[in-house]
């Protein structure tokens, strides 16, 4: 078997699991982001465009929306590298018997990869739907944002892996999401243009990974945006940020797996 | 190359400063039962995990089926069926699709693998419960299942790791009986246990492994014939009494074991040994007469028990 086809057994197991726990995932894949849509970008945008002084260029429900391909991309990925990964390793223990076949700890990593890509691709498909069915977005640019808003997932599945690889229990992990991954969905950006934020906060949010993803998304899903609604920096910084992001993280979790599996 | 599954010289392995598998020689041939008993933390894992590739050797030389573990272990593992101590089934499965998706890991097509899987839940009595899911099953069936994913890519060498540690007696019989099973067909099992019983009946050979070093090696027979008597005449005496006693057994039998509860009299013949306390006017509280077990062998190699 080659690599690649290694890889892609793995997700098949993946995929198999996912038949009998797709419910479970609804509500924080599909419902939650469409809520986070109707009252934020609708029930909030009708206060925000009425107002005398709004300054966005779009309508905010649209600014929301292209924010919010990046925001649920993160968090499903950022789920996917972290209470999965720990069943695997600690609750489960299914990676130790894995590698007692000629799969490898580098095929689970790249075939749990494989199946993010697979399971972020539909998420964001039926979010960006949605969008459109709300004309909040435009079909095109909308479908055309979605490769990057995958992008902005994996960078964090990969990284949150290689961090759960080195914690030993599941209470890390809900801290984890309580003191990053919140507080990257509230102040990245998506909900109101990061020049908003105080003077002194503004540089660490060009830091911060998803504001790099939500920039790369709006960008593209919104072609016309102008200066009211995107920074001027090049589109090649942002994806370059989440490639080195995803990179770093793919190759850790291959060697945090190898050494917590192959004492 | 000789005809070994599996052969190791000096294999070692070291975690730190602690040495858990200490340059130990062993060979495995095809078809038999070959057995690695001893305590808890004697090192027997840590020699399963190398030999499946898991757990690079620290020091020594160990092929398996002629092939080098660090270079070729994929390969290994292709002829491999590994039972690993603790369950680690996915539970989000149902018991098929635990068979399913290891013969998928093993390069197996789906024509290949679906008659297999009956055939293996027909081994491991699992027919019925097919569909079910795999997390309400009980402990001896999750075993069983295990036992039967190890089995899906039809393996040269079945490695089972403390396979009956934790179930109830009843389902112990039933996963031994389909041991005997695998034996009787042809494969060859390595099993390490700490249960002398376990060792006793499943295994054609055996080591006896204490602090990472092997101490004995031969058939369960051969080692008690070598280390143990034919009987064991066990004596339990009151506290008071107990030292006095002792003293007075001098020459009643070829060796004796004191313990905390009770003292253990080796001899070739209990009745005689009997005779000899009654004419000492030594009357235990409690007499009990047994053969010889691998317990009494690991007793005397290692001066403890094999269960603490």
């Amino acid at each position: 078997m080659t690599a690649l086809s290694r890889s892609f057994r793995y997700a098949e197991s993946e995929v198999m699991a996912y038949r009998r726990t797709w419910r479970g995932t609804v509500i924080t894949s599909f419902v939650n982001p469409v809520l986070f849509l109707a009252a934020l970008g609708f029930g909030l945008g009708q206060f925000i465009d009425g107002g005398s002084e709004a300054n966005l260029s779009v309508p905010f429900v649209t600014f929301v929306a292209s924010g919010l391909m990046a925001a649920n991309a993160m968090q499903n990925g950022a789920g996917d590298g972290s209470f999965p990964v720990m069943a695997g390793l600690i609750w489960r223990k299914n990676f130790h018997g894995t590698i007692t076949t000629p799969l490898g700890p580098a095929d689970i990593i790249w075939g749990r990869l494989i199946w993010g890509v697979g399971r972020l691709g539909f998420t964001l498909i039926v979010f960006a739907v949605i969008a459109v069915v709300f004309d909040a977005l435009e079909i095109g640019p909308a479908l055309l944002a979605i490769p990057p808003a995958i992008l902005t997932g994996i960078a964090f599945t990969s990284v949150i892996t290689a961090w759960t690889l080195t914690q030993d229990d599941g209470r890390s992990l809900s801290t984890m999401f309580r003191f990053a991954i919140v507080p990257l969905f509230l102040f990245s950006g998506t909900f109101f243009p990061i020049s908003e934020l105080p003077e002194w906060l503004e540089p660490v949010a060009y830091l911060t990974p998803l504001f790099h993803g939500v920039e790369l998304v709006r960008k593209i899903a919104l072609p016309d945006a102008d200066a009211t609604i995107v920074t001027s920096l090049p589109m090649w910084v942002h994806f370059g940020y989440l490639l080195v992001m995803a990179t770093a993280g793919i190759y850790l979790s291959v060697k945090l797996l190898d050494g917590r599996v192959r004492e | 190359m000789s005809e070994s599954l599996v052969q190791a010289r000096g294999l070692t392995k070291k975690f730190g400063d602690f040495t858990a598998v200490d340059a130990v020689d062993f060979d495995i041939q095809p078809g038999e039962a070959f057995g690695f008993l001893g305590p808890n933390g004697a090192g027997k894992t840590s020699t399963m995990k190398m030999i499946t590739t898991v757990s690079p050797i620290t020091e020594g030389k160990m092929t398996v089926f002629g092939l080098d573990p660090a270079s070729q272990g994929r390969e290994i593992r292709s002829r491999l069926g590994v039972v690993p101590q603790e369950d680690n089934l996915d539970l989000e499965l149902t018991v098929a699709e635990n068979l399913y998706i290891y013969g998928r890991y093993h390069d197996m097509k789906k024509p290949e693998i679906m008659p297999r899987i009956d055939e293996l839940l027909e081994f491991a009595q699992l027919t019925e419960r097919r569909e079910s899911r795999v997390e309400p099953l009980s402990g001896g069936m999750k075993r069983r299942l295990t036992i039967a994913r190890a089995l899906i890519n039809d393996p040269d060498l079945i490695i089972l790791d403390e396979p009956t540690t934790g179930l109830d007696p009843q389902a112990r019989h039933l996963l031994w009986d389909r041991l005997y099973r695998l034996k009787r067909e042809g494969a060859t099992l390595v099993i390490t246990t700490h249960y002398m019983d376990e060792a006793e009946q499943l295994c054609d050979r055996l080591v006896v492994m204490d602090q990472g070093k092997i101490v004995a090696e031969g058939s369960p027979r051969d080692l008690i014939t070598r280390y143990a008597t034919k009987e064991v005449v066990e004596l339990r005496f009151g506290e008071e009494v107990k030292d006095q006693a002792v003293l007075q057994m001098a020459g009643l039998a070829e060796r004796s074991e004191v313990l905390a509860d009770r003292v253990l009299l080796y001899t070739e013949d209990s009745e005689q040994t009997q005779d000899g306390l009654n004419q000492k006017g030594i009357h235990p509280e409690q007499v009990l007469v047994r053969r010889s077990t691998l317990e009494d062998v690991f007793l005397r190699l290692t001066g403890r028990g094999l269960i603490d």
